[in-house]
């Protein structure tokens, strides 16, 4: 993983509520074995029309929605399945955070875990960042977790420490798992016998 | 206080720590992991590139269920991408060591009806798997909850996964559910009073006369939907109807190794008077069928009681999705498709309950109807039951297990604008094809729907 810098971007605005994984990549695209080219999928439902051309009020294919690296949505974003191949699709496509009131945790979990910030912000915050002009461009600090908004005002989220830790220095969470083997080796010797191996049947 | 008194979630939760440490989450050990084809792909490719082994393939199992099609197992898969992707799941579990049980084998089945019937699933495991609604198998007070690939790709490297505690909410069901009244319409309300964030970051403890009063299968419908509401996992305290239903059954502890475990299982309740972070109250003598008029699981009604009347954008965002009107009854709606099945839905008792319905009638020649086991052995069990004569002489499509039309990958979907009532889980935009809308139920008010061409209340026909 890259380590997590800070950026500027303008904001992409999705202000619907609930949007769930299913919205976000439905499911008939997830028959495939790979991780690649899942953004031309993303919001595939609300992005195209039925017969397949670009649905010109969808906001992906405004010129708003290009080129830009936040995506600021409505509460609770993400919930429903666990497909990772929602954080997959958002990131190719080109986002890098993703501003809401809240998120779904699984969501959240994925996001994290694929250079995804999920940024949490109080009603009257996410309210005002929807009443911005289109051009209008925020700072998102991941070290200080803090939003810059146009006029200098700092507005500060939350983020798991270890998270945050994992982000700013591009550590992978599976090998810090993967130190800890004596820890899961002790763990298992300690639990023979109540550890419910499947491997008296299989 | 309360200081030592733990919630079932804790006491799960305690035994699984490996490892602790300032600034990280704490390091869980998982005894159950379930591996399908969908997510799992890219989970195996990144051992390959990092060079590792399954840490414990036996404690892993694999089946295919979402991408398979519901048609005759002797023909191939059509879709050439499905097809890839389930000779992928089988080729990548011979590779790691796991044990599959593949399109063709008589333990296949959808993950969260295969594991408890199975026995794989026991009270107090950890279980994890690459699905949201791995939820269900908490039904056996087991901590279960799904998972991204990446971390199914930590489980398979390390048998362990990150995490922070959840909150604990205990959900108290009293009194007593009336004829026509089923877990599905205990969860649908739940979820309609706290909303579909409404359990986010917590785990829900189901609890009160009426759970108790409930089977392992119905147990498992509630649990399964502990995931609508958001929250991560639900459980409900291991009984003797858990044991009874546990015993004898293939993976299952037996004789000696059986006492003890059950021994052990009684001490998973929550400690009386352990303090929870939220309660909500259910009144079970009150509940009437529930139906969904929307397109989360939140918007949720009694089946006679009007649609409500749009209280912000999202509302009316699906009430024009759906084609409806508030101020209307859904009771009386005509239908296109009746959907039975899913890991909400498609477990014998479920498939009894409908066929209790259909016996001897016919379906509304209008209506589409599916029946879909959820497992080969619910499959085989319906046979020796006589279910799948009495569901195609009512008029019935009854089809091979897999996820089917809940999730529609493998085909099996609505078309632009057709309505369903379905047993699954997810009523959201396209989830049961692009354009279809999805009004989700019981599997009794499903067979009522599907006998009157219109959504019914079943109490009406009973």
């Amino acid at each position: 993983m890259k380590p997590f810098l800070p950026f500027e971007s303008r904001m992409v605005p999705l202000p619907s509520t609930n949007i769930d994984t299913d919205q976000i990549i439905p499911a008939r695209f997830l028959k495939t074995t790979s991780k690649e080219g899942l953004d031309l999928q993303l919001f595939n439902d609300w992005r195209y029309n039925a017969d397949g051309t670009p649905n010109p009020d969808f906001i992906l294919n405004t010129p708003r929605g290009k080129n830009a690296e936040i995506l600021l949505a409505g509460d609770n974003f993400g919930c429903g399945s666990s497909r990772e191949h929602a954080p997959w699709a958002l990131t190719q496509f080109g986002f890098r955070a993703v501003i809401s009131t809240s998120f779904a945790d699984i969501f959240k979990g994925n996001s994290l875990k694929n250079s995804l910030l999920p940024i949490v912000v109080p009603a009257d915050v996410h309210a005002k960042l929807f009443a911005m002009p289109e051009d209008a461009k925020v700072e998102v600090d991941l070290a200080s977790q803090s939003l810059i908004l146009p006029d200098g005002t700092k507005v500060e989220f939350p983020v798991d420490p270890f998270s945050k830790t994992c982000l700013l220095e591009g550590i992978d969470e599976l090998g810090w798992i993967l130190k800890q083997e004596p820890a899961i080796a002790a763990f298992e010797a300690r639990r023979i016998g109540t550890l419910n191996t499947l491997q008296n049947f299989v | 206080m309360s200081g030592n008194l733990r919630t079932l979630s804790q006491k799960v939760w305690d035994s699984h720590i490996v490892h602790e440490e300032p600034g990280a989450p704490s390091l869980i050990y998982i005894d159950l992991h379930i591996v399908h084809e969908v997510t799992s792909p890219q989970a195996f490719e990144g051992l390959r590139q990092r060079g590792l082994k399954v840490r414990r393939p036996d404690l892993a199992i694999a089946t295919v269920d979402h991408s398979i099609p519901t048609t005759d197992r002797s023909l191939p898969i059509l879709d050439p991408i499905a097809a890839k992707q389930v000779g992928q799941l089988e080729k990548n579990a011979a590779e790691f060591g796991i044990p599959c049980f593949g399109m063709h084998s008589e333990h296949q089945g959808i993950c969260h009806v295969i594991g408890p019937e199975l026995g794989f699933t026991q009270p107090g495991m950890t279980v994890v798997c690459g699905d949201s609604h791995t939820s269900t198998h908490g039904a056996f007070g087991a901590l279960a909850f799904g998972i991204g690939t990446s971390e199914v790709e930590n489980v398979l490297a390390s048998q362990c996964l990150l995490q922070r505690p959840s909150k604990t909410f205990r959900v108290l069901v009293n009194g007593k559910l009336r004829p026509g009244v089923t877990a599905k319409d205990i969860i649908l309300a739940l979820i309609a009073q706290i909303g579909i964030g409404g359990g986010t970051g917590m785990v829900i403890e189901y609890a009160g006369p009426a759970i108790r009063a409930l089977d392992m299968e119905a147990r498992m419908t509630v649990c399964n939907m502990s995931i609508e509401g958001g929250a991560r996992a639900g459980m409900i305290a291991p009984d003797d109807t858990t044991f009874n239903y546990l015993k004898g059954r293939p993976f299952a502890p037996q004789g000696k190794d059986w006492d003890a475990a059950v021994e052990r299982w009684r001490q998973l309740p929550t400690d009386e008077g352990a303090r929870f972070d939220r309660e909500v109250i259910i009144d079970g003598d009150e509940l009437e069928p529930m139906i969904t008029w929307g397109t989360n699981p939140g918007m949720g009604i009694s089946i006679n009681a009007p649609i409500p009347a749009p209280s912000n954008p999202s509302d009316s965002k699906a009430l024009a999705y759906m084609g409806l009107e508030s101020g209307k009854p859904l009771a009386g709606h005509p239908v296109n498709v009746v959907f039975i099945g899913s890991c909400t839905n498609s477990r014998i008792s479920d498939l009894r309950s409908a066929a209790n319905i259909l016996k001897g009638r016919k379906v509304n020649p209008n209506v589409r109807v599916m029946v879909v086991p959820g497992s080969m052995e619910v499959k085989r069990q319906a046979e020796a039951e006589g279910l799948p004569e009495l569901f195609r002489a009512a008029g019935c499509d009854y089809r091979e297990p897999g996820c089917s039309m809940c999730i529609a990958m493998n085909g099996d979907q609505l078309q632009p604008g057709e309505y369903s009532v379905s047993t699954s889980n997810r009523n959201f935009e396209g989830r049961q094809g692009k354009g279809g809308r999805t009004f989700l139920a019981s599997p009794l008010t499903a067979a009522a729907t599907a006998l009157m061409g219109v959504v019914t209340d079943v109490r009406t026909i009973l």
